[in-house]
């Protein structure tokens, strides 16, 4: 913290918020991701299908 | 793969699958060393070690027009060609953008503190990207308020489009208004005036947030796909049981 001088709290909380927000984004996104495979597979084990017959999970 | 086979949504997210790995590991790599060089980058003669700010600052700041940019040509697509996946691309950066706007705009404040002795100012750079921020929200708040897919995708496009105009006001404000935000020294006619020792790690950190875009876009545009797909079997399932 010294070497960055007086004005250290500001440099390490500009770092700080970036990482934070960052992470926050890829955790959303990620969160996300699981829940819509969730409800696929929900609606997969329903009984409904797609209209050209592939799974509802199948993204490849 | 051709490039109109990207059309399709299924196809898209074939590919997708196949990259994101790649792209998540040389973003890692690339902000990694990013951050290793702004640590070890020398102190300014007049802002000291709160330069190092500046690494964050500009690539956040550069990356909240560049989304907007993609966003307006997304409402392109949209409005003229009515591409499947526009509205997908659009609505899958607004709320990666409002995160970058709202970093450019925290680390600004951060750095103007020390440097200017104040947090906040009414100038022209500080208030049109503020109102890009907002911009951002506003378009979220929009996709969220109306139910219809389509008619929401048609609202966004041409809201994305007038917000565009904001763009060349950004990024000119510090010439044509007398602003405590000091004017471009990157991206300006004659070159850079950056010392080598700031730029390099500068432009770094700028391919690792960039790529850092690329690879959260695909993502969110992945998940949206998929909430797409959720809602039209969703809807199918409803028929079925009403008939």
């Amino acid at each position: 913290m010294t070497m960055l001088g007086p004005y250290a709290s500001f440099i390490v909380t500009s770092y700080a918020l970036v990482a934070a927000v960052v992470l926050i984004l890829i955790g959303w996104i990620a969160i996300d991701y699981r829940q819509q495979r969730e409800r696929l597979r929900e609606l997969e084990a329903s009984g409904v299908t797609r209209r050209s017959g592939r799974q509802a999970t199948d993204i490849r | 793969m051709t490039l109109i086979d990207l059309a399709n949504p299924t196809k898209f997210l074939s590919l997708t699958a196949r990259v994101l790995p790649w792209l998540a590991g040389a973003t890692a790599i690339l902000l990694l060393v990013g951050f290793y060089q702004a640590a070890m980058a020398p102190d300014d003669y007049q802002h000291g070690a709160v330069v190092k700010i500046m690494f964050i600052h500009v690539p956040n700041a550069w990356l909240s027009m560049f989304v907007w940019s993609v966003m307006s040509l997304a409402a392109l697509g949209t409005l003229v060609w009515r591409h499947p996946l526009a509205d997908v691309a659009a609505k899958a950066a607004a709320p990666i953008g409002a995160a970058f706007t709202f970093l450019a705009l925290v680390t600004g404040s951060l750095w103007g503190r020390p440097m200017w002795g104040t947090y906040w100012q009414w100038d022209a750079r500080l208030t049109s990207v503020l109102i890009l921020f907002l911009m951002y929200l506003g378009l979220m708040a929009l996709w969220r308020a109306v139910d219809d897919p389509s008619r929401a995708a048609r609202a966004a496009a041409v809201l994305t489009l007038v917000g565009a105009l904001n763009l060349p006001i950004i990024k000119f404000s510090v010439d044509w208004w007398n602003t405590l935000h000091q004017p471009a020294s990157v991206l300006r006619m004659g070159g850079p005036t950056l010392d080598r020792a700031f730029l390099i790690p500068l432009l770094v950190m700028a391919l690792g947030f960039s790529l850092l875009f690329v690879t959260l876009h695909l993502a969110a545009m992945r998940n949206e796909i998929l909430r797409r797909r959720v809602r039209s079997l969703q809807m199918m399932q409803a028929s079925q049981q009403a008939a």
